[in-house]
Parts: C-alpha cells; structure tokens; sequence
C-alpha cells in the first residue's frame, strides 16, 4: 500500500530534521537541529512526519502541494503553518484540480484531512480525487514519452531567442520517484480503502448551519464562526497543537476550504459594492492564519476572486495569506487561439510567495509560466 | 562634508564622478556618510553589514540619527513590495540601542521575528525576559479574543466588535507597557514603540479615522509624554483602489518626521536589485538644516544583511 510505504520511508529518512513540537513553545517553525544526533537512528527528539521535509534554506518544514512542479516554483514545497491561496480560474476548472490534488496527496501519505464546502459534500470531494501513480509499471511509458518529446529539442539550438536557451528547464514528468511529491492521474479515482484507511473530517455548510447561534462574536457570518469553531475543535482534540503530549506520532492536519468568499458561504463580499459585512472574510483569514501558526497543519483555499472589480479587496486578501497562486484559463478568451499559447490550457501567476524565517525568499527566476494538463500529468512551464 | 547642511550637495557629485577604480567609489561612499558630522555624534549607528567589508559597500541606514533623539515618528511605507526587512531592521536597531521597546505584531508569529533578529544579532526570547521587549503577538492572541469571551478588554477586543471598532484597550496596552517604571529596574533609555502593519488593522474591520486616532494618541504619550519614538509600517496599494487605506497613508505622511519608503524598481523584476528605498526627512529638528531632504538608494537582500547602493551602481550591473 503506498500509504505504509510512505511512512516506512519517512521515519527512516533524514533525522536532522528536529520536529518535536512539544517541547517547547508549539510553533511549527523550527529551527534546522544540529547534527548531533545524527548518526544514531534518531533519538526520541527528532521526530519526522512522514510526507515531510525540512526546507534547505532555513529548516522549516514543508509539505508538498501535490504537483511538484508547483513545489518546485514555491521553494521546495509549502510550509507547514501556512496558507495557500489560490485565486479560480473564470469557469472553475483547474482550481478544483489543484484543491484534490493536494487532498489526494494527504491521504496517500497519511495526514488527516479536513475538506470544508459550501455546494459538495465532502464525502463526494473525496470520492472524487485523483490516483497515485505508482512508480514501476508506468514510469516506463512515460520515460519513453519524454525521452521522444527531448530529443528534437535538445538536437536545434535556438538562434535568435538565444537567451531563452539559458533558462533551466522545467522537470516535466516524474523522473525520479521521489516520496515527497507524488503524480497523480487524473483520470483514475483513488482507490477506495485508501479513503477509508485515512482519517478525514469533512464540513459541509448547509449541514452545519441549521442551528441558530447563541452569541455571534465579531462580525463573521455564521458560517465562517462555524467553520472556525470546527476548526479548532478538530485542532485540539486530536493534538495538532502540542496540547496533549501523550500522542506518539505527530502528523500534519490537511485543511482545504473551497470556494471561500462565494455567496455560498453566505458571505457577498465579492458581490456586492458596499457590503455590510466587509471584513468577515479577512477576520476570517486572520484568524485562521493564527490556529495555523500554532498547530502542525496547512491550508489550502480556493477563492473566486474574479467576481470583484474591486481590487482593494483582493490586495487586502493576498497580503493576509502566505502563497497566493493565481489561475487563468485560456477557455473563452481571445488568448485560445493564440499561437503561442496553443499547446497550454491557461497561464499561472504566482502573486506572492511568504518570507517566513527569513528576510528573502526563494522567487523563481521566471515570471511567466503556463500549465498544461495532460491525461497523468500537469505541467507547469 | 563639513557642515550638516551640505551633506545632500555632496551626494550628488559622488554620482556624477567617472569611476577610479570601483572599490575607491564604494568606499567613497560610505565616507561619505560614515564621518559626517552628525553621524560622528552618534553612537548607536549600526552598521548593515555585520563583516562591513563586503564589496557593494553598505552604507549606513541612519547618518543623522541618534537613538536619544527624542519624539520622532517614523513611517515605513512599501509599495508594491515587501518593506518587512526595515521592520526587522529598527527591532535589533532599538534593542541593540538598550531602548525599551514595544512590539506590535500583528502579521507573524513571535518564532519569525525571532530567527530573523538572530540573523541580525539580537535574542527577543532574552530581550522579553529580561523586560526590554513587550511583545504583543496578534495571531495568538486573536485567537484568545475569538474563541473565549474575556471579562477585562484586552488589546485585540475590537475583533469582537461588529461595528467598526476603537483601539481604547490597544492603546492602553501600548501605555501601560512602555510607562516609565521609577524603582530600581535597569533603566531603559527611551522607549519605542513598533508597529507591524496598521494596514492590517485596516484590514481586520477598525476605520482608517480610529487608526489615525490611535496612532495620535500614542505619539502624544509615547513621544512627548515619554520622550520616545514611533515606528509604524503601512502598506500602500499605489493605485488608489484602497480609499482607507490611502486616507491612512495620507494622513501619516504628514505627521511624521522621517518616511522610508521601499519600492519595487520600475522596470520590473531584477534578480540583483530588490528594490529601491526613498529616505525622505521632514520637519528637520534644527531650523538651519536644510528642510525635506531626501534620498534614493536601491537595495538587495541577502541572507543576513541588506546591501544598499546609489542608483546604477549595482555590482550586477557595473
């Protein structure tokens, strides 16, 4: 089973990551241990999460997005305590992709997951998410897949664009079968005892708001309190947060909200001019962004953005997440029938990445990027 | 180079000068601010660069400031780019100086500014115990706010608050954390107060007059009550969308006394050149100073220090 599989992996793999989280003040930045205890096979102090890894310019911990050529653009991975932000594409296509994606790459390496949605049931989201790849049977197609589509290219030289030759190439296909990022087939669905074997929480809106609220604290719609308050529970009864030491193996709680800030959530901010309620949703993300910081688990949020015009909004957004990926789809616009766009489904535009720890951060040296989506793979280039 | 008035007629021929040899030129210009008079006065000038002798010379951030200089209120404003890394900066600035500081952080967790200020040479955990630092960590404390309904207001309470909330109980953190202790504790010299983001107050539901109003009362308090300075940093979304926002910016702009503004280079994105940082200084203390003075100088991050340079003068570039 790859789950176990995975897991076997992780706890044998680097022990200088030091991850023990209850220790000391719970914070799920720490600093990269010394290489002490190295050698031995790990004392009880450093601990590794499987599906893990310590970043290599300051020691965080990351997780993977599901699509490693995203992790590849965002520094090696998304840490863990963040938010990832990812602004819809106009019809809903390829958000939806990426949201189970990086649900799918949860379940396969055993973190438990929370899927919150105003219109699916979260039981259905996870029926739907896509297969693991599994590495020998078809890492052969695809080594001969792209062993045809490099030659021509590296045989012609380029002789205007000559600079363009200078640019580092985009791994394209899973070249090695690394266990920190997986590749997924999204047209398979993942077998179903995977799901049953990993532990998920699901929230789903109309089910959840049926009860009137006592007191209403802040000015958050009721849904966003809801979900908050679930949030939380799930965050301090299964010892996210440090709060009860006596758990023997820490694990990594995967959230994914869709569709936040859509009138589904009863919340008009993107509909509306002058809603009553403007700041319900950046409490929101503050809030969220706080149980966070101090638990081992990481966000993803899709949001539809491109219902606003109003741009003060979408910049006080961003600055109130971490990573914010911006999708755009070449479905409906003019830019479909562009040349230069032909063999690409839409255009990704990473609009922030966080400085945590540090004063820099790891910004990609290409702006423009294109994603392309295959049947078993999605391509960022 | 002799007197306080002509440091800024100095500068300029710096640039026009055709290069000896371009160690010389760096050099050139980190005399120039480095023995100028008024920073020779001052004692707690920090250098940038922790080695100093790297060879895009760092200049100095702070030529005609003194730690003891009373009553100023300084902006950061970033535009389009990140100004995080001043706030990183003015923290082991001030603690480094011994000042008592005070340390809104509304938008990272206290472990963030921790790592980082050790980069830069300074402990907050020590700084905290020993009394130096109050810290106020807004994603934690939010959460207090949010989830439990407390009896006594605490600083965040206008999280509660449905309609646009007052910052009465921040304010009284702020004052209670840097009034003046007057029994036997190690006197700290002037205290700070330090603001991570007021934009996010903005953000969280408070109005832009209750945030001018906040920011009023503590200048009033901090610097002349009790002789100290403020720091805030604002972001401006540059296009005018954001009328709060804008108001925010407009209205700090005019009260303070020095205004750093870090900018993204407009010409896009350079791997080598971050940005570029405008120093602008008004309300001068001294009347025979020269009045709004102001500096442009582009920078690059690096892993544990800032490099600055005049415009152009890249090493990428030259």
């Amino acid at each position: 089973m790859a789950a176990e599989a995975t897991c076997g992996a992780g706890a044998g793999s680097t022990g200088s990551l030091a991850a023990a989280v209850g220790m000391s003040n719970v914070t799920s930045f720490q600093r990269r241990g010394p290489r002490v205890g190295g050698a031995d096979s790990g004392g009880p102090r450093l601990m590794s999460i499987a599906g893990t890894r310590p970043s290599v310019r300051n020691g965080q911990l990351l997780v993977s997005t599901g699509l490693p050529a995203l992790d590849q653009l965002l520094g090696g991975g998304l840490a863990v305590g963040t938010v990832l932000l990812i602004e819809e594409d106009k019809y809903n296509t390829y958000s939806p992709l990426l949201f189970k994606y990086f649900l799918a790459e949860g379940i396969i390496n055993g973190h438990t997951v929370l899927v919150a949605s105003a219109k699916e049931d979260p039981a259905v989201i996870l029926q739907e998410l896509p297969a693991p790849l599994l590495d020998d049977s078809r890492k052969q197609e695809l080594d001969e897949d792209i062993y045809n589509h490099k030659t021509p290219e590296s045989n012609s030289k380029m002789k205007i664009a000559w600079r363009y030759q200078l640019l580092p190439k985009m791994e394209a296909g899973p070249v090695s079968s690394s266990r920190f990022g997986h590749y997924y087939d999204a047209s398979k669905r993942i077998p179903q005892e995977l799901i049953e074997a990993s532990k998920w929480h699901g929230f789903f809106l109309p089910e959840k708001i049926s009860s009137t609220l006592k007191e209403e604290p802040g000015s958050l719609t009721p849904g966003y309190i809801k979900l908050l308050q679930f949030i939380q529970n799930i965050i301090y009864e299964e010892g996210f947060d440090g709060s009860n030491p006596q758990k023997k193996q820490k694990n990594i709680l995967r959230i994914g909200i869709q569709s936040l800030g859509s009138p589904l959530w009863g919340d008009d901010i993107f509909c509306t001019e002058n809603c009553d309620n403007s700041h319900s949703l950046t409490k929101f993300l503050y809030i969220l962004r706080g149980l966070l910081r101090t638990s081992l688990s990481v966000c993803i949020i899709t949001m539809p953005t491109h219902l606003t015009q109003n741009k003060a909004v979408i910049a006080r957004v961003t600055n109130l997440s971490d990573t914010v990926v911006g999708l755009e789809s070449f479905i409906g616009s003019e830019r479909e029938t562009n040349p230069l766009y032909k063999d690409y489904h839409g255009l990704i535009h990473i609009r922030q990445i966080p400085r945590l720890n540090n004063l820099i951060c790891d910004e990609s040296d290409v702006k423009d990027l294109a994603f392309k989506l295959k049947r078993k793979l999605f391509t960022i280039e | 180079m002799d007197s306080a008035g002509s440091v800024v007629s100095v500068a300029p021929q710096l640039l026009i000068q055709s290069a000896g040899s371009r160690s010389s030129e760096c050099s050139r210009n980190s005399i120039t601010f480095s023995t100028s008079p008024l920073t020779g006065r001052s004692r707690q000038d920090v250098a940038w660069s922790r080695r100093g002798q790297s060879r895009e010379r760092s200049c100095r951030l702070h030529p005609g400031r003194r730690a003891h200089d009373p009553g100023k209120l300084t902006l950061l404003c970033d535009a389009k780019t990140d100004g995080s890394f001043l706030v990183h900066h003015f923290l082991s600035f001030y603690l480094r100086a011994n000042c008592k500081v005070c340390f809104l952080a509304l938008v990272q967790s206290f472990s963030h500014y921790n790592i980082v200020g050790q980069k830069l040479g300074v402990s907050l955990t020590v700084a905290r115990e020993r009394g130096q630092l109050v810290f106020l960590e807004g994603l934690k404390s939010s959460m207090d706010v949010f989830f439990q309904a407390h009896k006594e207001p605490h600083p965040l309470q206008f999280l509660r608050e449905v309609n646009a909330g007052n910052l009465q109980p921040l304010f009284e953190f702020v004052r209670e954390a840097l009034k003046p202790v007057d029994n036997r504790e190690p006197a700290w010299r002037c205290p700070v107060l330090l603001v991570d983001d007021l934009s996010l107050l903005l953000s969280l539901g408070v109005g832009a007059v209750a945030v001018l109003d906040f920011v009023h009362y503590c200048r009033a308090t901090v610097c002349c009550e009790f002789k100290g300075n403020v720091v805030a940093l604002v972001h401006d979304s540059g296009d005018g969308e954001d009328e709060e926002n804008d108001i925010l910016l407009n209205g700090l702009s005019h009260q303070s006394h020095l205004i750093l503004r870090t900018e993204g280079l407009s010409t896009g994105f350079c791997r080598d050149v971050h940005g570029q940082l405008k120093i602008l200084w008004r309300r001068p203390s001294q009347p025979t100073a020269q009045r709004d003075r102001s500096l442009i100088y582009q920078y690059k991050i690096q892993d544990k220090n800032v490099s600055f340079f005049a415009k152009g003068m890249s090493p990428a570039v030259l």
